[in-house]
């Protein structure tokens, strides 16, 4: 009998062990990630037709890569391919500064991997993505 | 007497399996602060101005599977 309550009262200490590790956040209210995400977002308005028309894509790193050059106008190609540069840039800054923030630099690839899933995820229908296989349209 | 020494050994095995469990890789909080930030981005929700501070402060947590 006494061993049951014991038992009990364990499964209590480590169910509340269990919440409180389930409350573990992470930050991302710092000045460097607000810096990157307004960033991002300013050049999503110039991306936006370029993810739409194929011309860019979403890579399974959690980069963006050029996909369809031919959907872009010659003239714009070098402009494209400077904004997939700076957008890459600031993911990879992005990522390495959520693990900064957190204490663990060692987490900027895992960070980046859950960034490459939900990207994708919650890509628009339409839009181009790098699976295993390679390109295809969500 | 044997069982307590088990007890015990147990509990501070599962207190230093937690410990232990802080240290890895946060996943599920991680997807939650990656939607945050990819809302922003791409502006999910709604195409002009989303102003997350003022109309969905607590919903940011709670609605990443609606969607």
């Amino acid at each position: 009998m006494k061993s049951l309550i014991k038992l009990a009262a364990l499964l209590l200490a480590l169910s509340f062990a269990a919440a409180s590790w389930a409350a573990a956040d992470i930050e991302i209210n710092t000045p460097g990630v607000v810096a990157l995400t307004q960033s991002m977002q300013a050049r999503y308005a110039q991306l936006a037709s370029h993810y739409a028309s194929g011309a860019v894509g979403l890579t399974a790193d959690g980069f963006i890569a050029v996909h369809d050059a031919s959907a872009v106008p010659l003239a714009e190609r070098q402009a494209v391919n400077a904004l997939v540069a700076a957008e890459n840039h600031d993911r990879k800054a992005l990522y390495s500064e959520i693990a900064r923030a957190n204490g663990h630099p060692e987490w900027a690839d895992d960070i980046r991997n859950t960034f490459a899933q939900r990207w994708i995820l919650r890509a628009q229908a339409g839009w181009w993505i790098q699976g295993p296989k390679g390109w295809v349209k969500k | 007497m044997n069982k307590n020494v088990i007890t015990l050994a147990l509990a501070s095995f599962s207190l230093a399996a937690c410990v232990t469990i802080n240290i890895y890789f946060p996943a599920a909080a991680t997807e939650k602060a990656a939607d945050k930030i990819i809302d922003e981005v791409w502006q999910t929700p709604k195409p002009e101005q989303p102003a997350n501070s003022e109309t969905r402060p607590a919903d940011n947590n709670t609605q990443k599977e609606t969607k």
